[in-house]
């Protein structure tokens, strides 16, 4: 059981130095695709919680994606305009006035809450109307595809409000710094892969947690849990809610990165590849899902340039193998512990507590023992 | 407001739930028996609009379209029978990778049909004895329509009878009742899944060939349907035939109505809100089927 080097974490610790280095290893190119596929990794993240270990799968992360994605999408594309102007799409499609839930967006701290509030409020929303009632399963993957059709299909037919099926993009500054600089570019980098990292031990926190522990109860048994007193809805609504946050952030970073969002990004096509990345990668493993998130966009950005026809065939096979051949993932691969045993965080203190105890009554027995042991 | 105009949307609401109805029947029969979602249900119908344009090319005339409904069912069926051997019958364990599985199935099948038959869609001729339409008072039928409405009807008499006075369908319902004691009573269970899934897969064959009676048949001519399908399923309740055609009707009807008010895409969303809504009422569907299983979520 004593392993002779702790593996893991030396090669996270290196991954991290590459990460940290990267801005002066890789082109401006590579750079940005790098930090787009980061951003994306905080979906993955959100995925980890909602379906490896909550049981919860949804194919609508799209909708969150979209709703962070479009908050600074707004902001940016008000950001250059003088107080009359009106954005170039707008014009095009003849709107004359910019409607009141625009207008809001010319302020930054308005897009940063709303890329905070807005998806979290609507998911937990959501997600408690389901949850509550015990609809889950195949019900809940299948009702969250609807709402990404649904959403996808509302922006498509708003063209002057939402830019249509283009999207929004062309934007220049952000919160007074230029989006063209490769200061900013490396900045944004940074940013991102500070909020990866956060994301990624504040998600290891919260399932070695308590709650973590009764979200994988919901999982593995949620009549069980019920008979033990526990109401496993609120832990999913939760679950759901913190997902939520996370996508609707890497959304609004890869706005920001690939100078873009439309609703070819947010609808039921792109939500269900969100799960494919943390399905290579391992549904369980919090890294798993990054390494997959990495991987598969890496592979996607290959391929599809090489073989655009490709791609398509590669994805469905993804999905096939990912299910039969690989259940748990790439991580899988990787030792057969589970990543969030008890063994972590709320329970070192139980242990640390026992070995104690034990050394308080080894003393007792024989006190001159002490130094031998 | 306009009642010709009305009626019109009512017609249009039973035309599309007919369409739901032979795209949700299968995926609602082998729901109800293995738990399972397959995503490809959508390609199936594809599948059945290919087959439909192929035949009509080998076959031109007034029977066409049927020998191409033929054809369509026995091609989809088979096509079942070979998905649910091959890939889902291993997975039914696993709800929810099923679906991932089965979705991979389909981006296969559809950028398969791209690049077989173009991405720009072929187009299947209706026959002559199709065209026009009828004429009561202000209200015109068109008759494709109409021949949707009624192969919805044969298709749901055809399986109920096949559910009600055949052996199979005799096993069928014993394992939808109870699977244990069903294969404990030496009934054959997995023969019983592959029969349903394939029985499904074929009706969505049918609903392939009405499909390209109405637009052109494109590689993701399955996709604009079948989202609502699965709403239609979760509405309907478990497996039961009456609760998915209640249900087709329901979100059918919905859709057509509401669009007198507000656009399609708007349309879209209050079915989904409607779908909700229902469920905090009824969050087993319409149709609830009576069990003292303790069932995980």
């Amino acid at each position: 059981m004593t392993p002779s080097l702790p593996l893991k974490p030396v090669f996270g610790a290196l991954a991290l130095i590459l990460a940290l280095a990267a801005p002066w290893l890789l082109s401006a190119y590579d750079l940005n695709l790098l930090a787009r596929f980061l951003a994306l990794a905080l979906t993955a993240m959100g995925l980890v919680l909602l379906w490896g270990e909550g049981g919860v799968l949804s194919l609508g992360q799209g909708v969150f994606f979209g709703l962070g994605g479009y908050a600074i999408a707004m902001h940016l594309k008000l950001a250059d305009l003088g107080a009359t102007e009106l954005p170039d799409f707008m014009v095009w499609s003849g709107v004359t006035a910019l409607p009141w839930w625009w207008a809001i967006f010319r302020s930054p701290v308005v897009a940063v809450l709303a890329i905070l509030l807005v998806a979290p409020a609507i998911a937990a929303l959501f997600a408690w109307l389901i949850f509550r009632r015990r609809i889950g399963g195949v019900y809940f993957a299948l009702i969250t595809q609807a709402l990404a059709l649904a959403f996808a299909t509302l922006l498509i037919s708003q063209q002057g409000k939402t830019g249509g099926f283009n999207g929004l993009t062309d934007y220049r500054t952000l919160f007074g710094f230029n989006l063209n600089l490769p200061s900013t570019s490396t900045g944004l980098y940074f940013i991102t892969l500070l909020l990866v990292v956060a994301a990624f031990f504040g998600l290891r926190w919260l399932l070695a947690s308590r709650f973590g522990k009764l979200l994988r109860a919901s999982r593995d048994g949620a009549n069980r849990l019920r008979f033990l007193g526990y109401d496993p809805a609120p832990y999913k609504v939760i679950a759901f809610t913190v997902a939520a946050l996370l996508t609707s952030i890497s959304g609004a970073l890869f706005t920001l990165h690939a100078g873009v969002i439309s609703p070819a990004l947010v609808g039921v096509v792109p939500s269900i590849e969100m799960v494919i990345w943390v399905a290579i990668g391992g549904r369980d493993s919090v890294a798993g899902a990054l390494a997959g998130a990495l991987l598969v966009n890496f592979a996607k950005d290959k391929v599809s340039t090489a073989l655009p026809e490709l791609w398509l065939y590669a994805l469905g096979g993804l999905f096939i193998i990912a299910v039969t051949v690989l259940p748990k993932g790439l991580a899988g691969l990787f030792g057969p512990d589970h990543p969030f045993r008890p063994s972590r965080a709320g329970d070192m203190f139980a242990r640390w507590r026992k070995d104690k105890a034990e050394q308080a009554a080894m003393k007792q027995a024989s006190p001159d023992k002490e130094d031998a042991a | 407001m306009d009642t010709a105009f009305l009626t019109g949307q009512l017609f249009n609401g039973f035309s599309v739930a007919s369409l739901y109805i032979l795209a949700a029947l299968g995926l609602a029969l082998s729901f109800g028996l293995m738990r399972v979602i397959n995503m490809a249900h959508g390609e199936i119908l594809m599948l059945g609009s290919y087959i439909a344009y192929l035949t009509m090319l080998v076959v031109p005339g007034p029977a066409g379209i049927l020998v191409a409904m033929v054809m369509a069912f026995l091609g989809a069926g088979l096509f079942g029978a070979v998905l649910e051997t091959g890939l889902v019958s291993k997975l039914t364990a696993r709800p929810l990778d099923t679906l991932l599985a089965t979705w991979g199935v389909s981006l296969i099948m559809q950028q398969g049909a791209r690049d077989l038959f173009g991405a720009t869609g072929v187009s299947v001729q209706a026959p002559a004895w199709l065209d026009g339409g009828i004429t009561l008072g202000s209200l015109d039928l068109p008759m494709t329509r109409l021949f949707i409405l009624l192969v919805a009807i044969l298709v749901l008499l055809g399986m109920a009878a096949i559910l009600r006075f055949t052996r199979i369908g005799l096993l069928v319902r014993a394992v939808n009742q109870d699977r244990p004691t069903a294969a404990a009573m030496g009934v054959n269970v997995r023969l019983v899944d592959c029969f349903v899934f394939s029985l499904g897969a074929g009706v969505a064959g049918l609903g392939g060939v009405v499909l390209a009676l109405l637009g052109p048949v494109t590689p993701n001519v399955g996709q604009s349907y079948i989202v609502t399908a699965f709403l239609v399923v979760i509405l309907g309740g478990l497996g039961s035939i009456l609760g998915t055609t209640y249900a087709a009707l329901m979100i059918g009807l919905f859709m057509a109505l509401s669009q007198i008010v507000v656009d399609v895409s708007f349309a879209q969303v209050l079915t989904l809100v409607f779908v909700i809504i229902f469920l905090q009422f009824r969050p087993q569907g319409v149709i609830a089927v009576k069990s003292r299983a303790l069932d995980g979520e």
